[in-house]
């Protein structure tokens, strides 16, 4: 949304994931590291016990481009699956998507069931997620039982088939060396990945990475 | 701009006539501040005494609690709530306009509930005509689209300190 009276740019990133995967952790490091001026309260909606009941929000401002303040609306889900309801409500007029995955092992499922929850709200609400921003996060890679991120990958982040022909050339992951998020597949199908990121939250690690990636694909789409 | 995302934008003009038409109703209802909020939760803008609100916040909570209340409608069978109404010594009355946006107004007891939603009816026509015009033109090749063309070594730039 832009808006050209008080020359602002404003734009929505949602937090999705599995319940306990670091989604409000990502939140409360960038509400420690920024600038105070750079930006507003982080608003959790929580449970007693800390579980995200609605949402958590935090904007920040992340510089200024053509004299229009960048502005971005960070959004948690709550990611137990009860929530089914309040999670789809923040979706709504979502501009980019970072997928908070659980590298430990044993998380799987769960980051599968939320990976497939999240296309199908998107999906009723008529978004393609493959067609906007949208960044995967393999969290908690610290934990001794943390899976190996091509596994992450490959359950995550196969790919979708690229369907125009205008993007059937190899397109290298700025973010990995020797990695591509366009690459042909052997069969001589075209497939694009999302960038993905590795994190320890809870650190801080790979959290402004992320959020950088995704701030840069919601810019972009409107270039 | 990408498929989810609420893509609108509007110009000074409009900025100067919803201005204009939500200090009309401010005066006439003797409230004490007007927030017009995008489903989403953004803020479009606020007109009167809105010091000491954090507006930023006000507007992503007006936004979630309309959609919450939204979807409640619809578990007792109703099409939507158009308005809400939270009472206490300041209280706020919400109402759709358009469904695009929200409009918000903080008053207190210097006026009452009653004239606040009798002068609504008005004041809520008045917005749908602005939010139709911002988005028929958002349909047709609207600023947004344009605001960022060729920028991408600016973005580029933006994200490399």
């Amino acid at each position: 949304m832009i808006n050209y009276a008080s020359r602002e740019i404003n734009c929505k990133i949602v937090y999705y994931g599995p319940g306990l995967g670091g989604k409000t952790t990502n939140l409360e490091h960038i509400y420690g590291k920024v600038k105070p001026e750079t930006r507003g309260k982080l608003i959790s909606l929580a449970t007693e016990t800390e579980r995200t009941l609605f949402f958590d929000f935090l904007p920040v401002d992340l510089g200024t481009i053509r004299g229009f303040k960048t502005r971005f609306h960070l959004y948690t889900v709550p990611g137990q699956v009860y929530y089914n309801a309040s999670r789809k409500l923040i979706l709504k007029n979502v501009d980019g998507i970072v997928f908070v995955g659980d590298s430990q092992a044993g998380r799987m499922e769960a980051n599968l069931e939320s990976m497939q929850n999240l296309y199908d709200n998107m999906s009723e609400y008529g978004y393609d997620l493959t067609k906007m921003p949208f960044v995967i996060q393999y969290n908690k890679r610290d934990l001794p039982n943390a899976g190996p991120v091509p596994e992450l990958q490959e359950a995550l982040n196969p790919g979708w088939e690229v369907e125009d022909a205008t993007k059937f050339r190899v397109a290298p992951d700025p973010y990995h060396a020797g990695e591509n998020l366009v690459d042909q597949l052997p069969g001589g199908e075209w497939v694009e990945r999302a960038p993905y990121f590795e994190a320890v939250a809870i650190k801080g690690d790979g959290v402004f990475d992320t959020l950088k990636a995704v701030s840069k694909l919601v810019l972009k789409a409107l270039a | 701009m990408t498929a989810g995302s609420a893509s609108w934008s509007f110009t000074p003009e409009d900025f100067s006539a919803m201005t204009a038409s939500l200090k009309r109703f401010l005066t006439e209802t003797n409230s004490i501040c007007a927030l017009l909020v995008d489903r989403s939760g953004q803020l479009v803008t606020t007109v009167g005494d809105s010091a000491g609100i954090d507006t930023t916040t006000f507007a992503t909570l007006t936004a979630a609690d309309y959609s919450a209340n939204d979807q409640l409608a619809k578990l007792v069978g109703e099409k939507d709530f158009a308005s809400l109404f939270h009472q206490g010594e300041k209280s706020i009355y919400v109402a759709d306009v358009a469904r695009r946006w929200i409009l918000v107004v903080i008053f207190d007891s210097r006026t009452t509930v009653g004239l606040v939603r009798l002068r609504m009816k008005a004041e809520l026509e008045e917005l749908t005509l602005l939010v139709d015009r911002v988005f028929s033109r958002g349909r047709n090749g609207a600023p947004a689209e344009r605001l960022l063309a060729g920028a991408d070594e600016e973005i580029d730039k933006l994200f490399n300190n």
